[in-house]
């Protein structure tokens, strides 16, 4: 309960930043982001000055596309996520191509208020609590260390095709929780 | 479009934590574009890596961070550099990613022959595995290999059969080293594909071991 209302608290004051363009509210933004996109950084591999360079970046991003920012469709914790690890791969990549994602669509001023996505990621969190540990592993392993499937299987030793079946388990008990209420 | 063949979880899973090479990142991005049930599903595997953010142990950061960067706040905006995509007669035929990669139309791509009835082009993007276009005349089939690691193929135009079922314009074949299969052009359109792997194909036919050194997926 608690962590939905931060979650909360944080899309909401991602929306009101789009809207007033206030530093303060960037200030309070970054207090909280700031160090948690760094660790993510710093778990990707990144040396600390690059991890801080890199997080730079994806916070001024954060500043400059706040206006991108849909509630509708996720929380501010995995908007910010995904602007930090597009920030990331566009980093490690020698040759500078970004990250192909979808073009980012202005959204839908009355869709702002909608908080349903932090009440299914509140869940999602409980349900990755719970996971055993074989899935939680694989799962770290991707997203916080950027592994490829392939290399996680190499360093757990097991076969490419557990290491799917592994995470595909372990997002089928997430998704359970995911669009249920919306 | 009618898409009936999507990823799998865990292919949309690595594309949100971003550990896909560049090809293969390019291809799911292509079929996104053309996929709203994909795109949903994106959003929920994003939202994994939102959670995780949230659950992560916070490090400190260098001194005067958050100053530096609000003295920042205030520069202008560099434009990104980003193509643009040049309005072509593809324009419709290819999806955006790719368009604006490649900036030409498909017909007016370097093709090159690499063996009876198959063009290809070479992506040439970093990376492991390999990124190409294919371009597979009517009746023809690609020689019967399996996957050491990954493959992702997305259907541009055209379609084709293989044992796992028929693919279409938007579909894309989400393989693995478990699969072994020999798809084969059904229509008498070429079948033009993307495709996507993140290590060499192992060619199971004594044709497919010869012609493995001029595909070399
Ligand atoms: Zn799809
Ligand atoms: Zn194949």
């Amino acid at each position: 309960e608690r962590r939905k209302q931060v979650r909360d608290e944080w899309s909401a004051c991602l929306t009101r930043l789009a809207e007033t363009r206030d530093k303060t509210e960037f200030a309070r933004l970054f207090g909280y982001f700031a160090p948690r996109v760094k660790a993510y950084l710093l778990r990707l591999g990144m040396v600390d000055a690059t991890a801080e360079e890199v997080m730079q970046e994806a916070m001024l991003l954060v500043w400059r596309k706040a206006h991108l920012f849909n509630r509708s469709k996720a929380s501010a914790s995995t908007w910010i996520f995904t602007l930090a690890r597009n920030q990331s791969i566009d980093r490690m990549r020698r040759d500078k191509v970004q990250f192909y994602e979808l073009p980012e669509e202005e959204p839908d001023p009355d869709h702002r208020d909608m908080g349903e996505h932090s009440v299914i990621e509140d869940r999602m969190q409980e349900a990755i609590a719970t996971l055993p540990e074989g899935q939680a592993q694989v799962l770290h392993l991707s997203y916080y260390e950027g592994k490829s499937h392939s290399e996680i299987a190499e360093q757990l030793g097991i076969p490419l095709g557990s290491v799917k079946s592994r995470l595909r388990l372990a997002f089928s008990k997430l998704k359970a929780h995911w669009g249920e209420d919306a | 479009m009618n898409i009936s063949h999507h990823f799998d979880d865990a292919t949309l899973m690595a594309y949100s934590a971003g550990s896909l090479p560049q090809g293969m990142a390019l291809l799911v991005a292509c079929h996104l574009h053309w996929c709203e049930h994909c795109r949903e599903r994106v959003d929920a595997t994003n939202a994994v890596g939102g959670v995780l953010l949230d659950d992560i142990e916070p490090v400190s950061l260098g001194e005067g961070a958050l100053n530096d960067l609000l003295a920042r706040l205030d520069e202008p905006e560099q434009e990104l550099a980003k193509p643009v995509s040049r309005p072509s007669a593809s324009a419709g035929q290819l999806p955006a990613p790719l368009a604006e990669l490649v900036g030409c139309d498909i017909d007016e791509l370097p093709w090159k022959r690499i063996g009876y009835g198959v063009r290809q082009v070479d992506l040439d993007l970093d990376g492991p595995g390999a990124t190409r276009l294919l371009r597979i005349s009517p009746g023809v089939s690609v020689p019967h290999h399996t996957h050491t690691g990954n493959e992702l193929t997305l259907i541009l135009s055209g379609s084709y059969n293989d044992e796992v079922g028929r693919f279409c314009r938007g579909d894309v074949a989400d393989l693995d080293g478990e699969m072994e299969h020999q798809p084969l052009v059904d229509t008498d359109e070429d079948c033009i594909c993307l495709i996507a792997t993140d290590a060499p194909l192992k060619f199971t036919g004594l044709f497919g071991r010869l012609v493995q050194p001029f595909i070399g997926l």
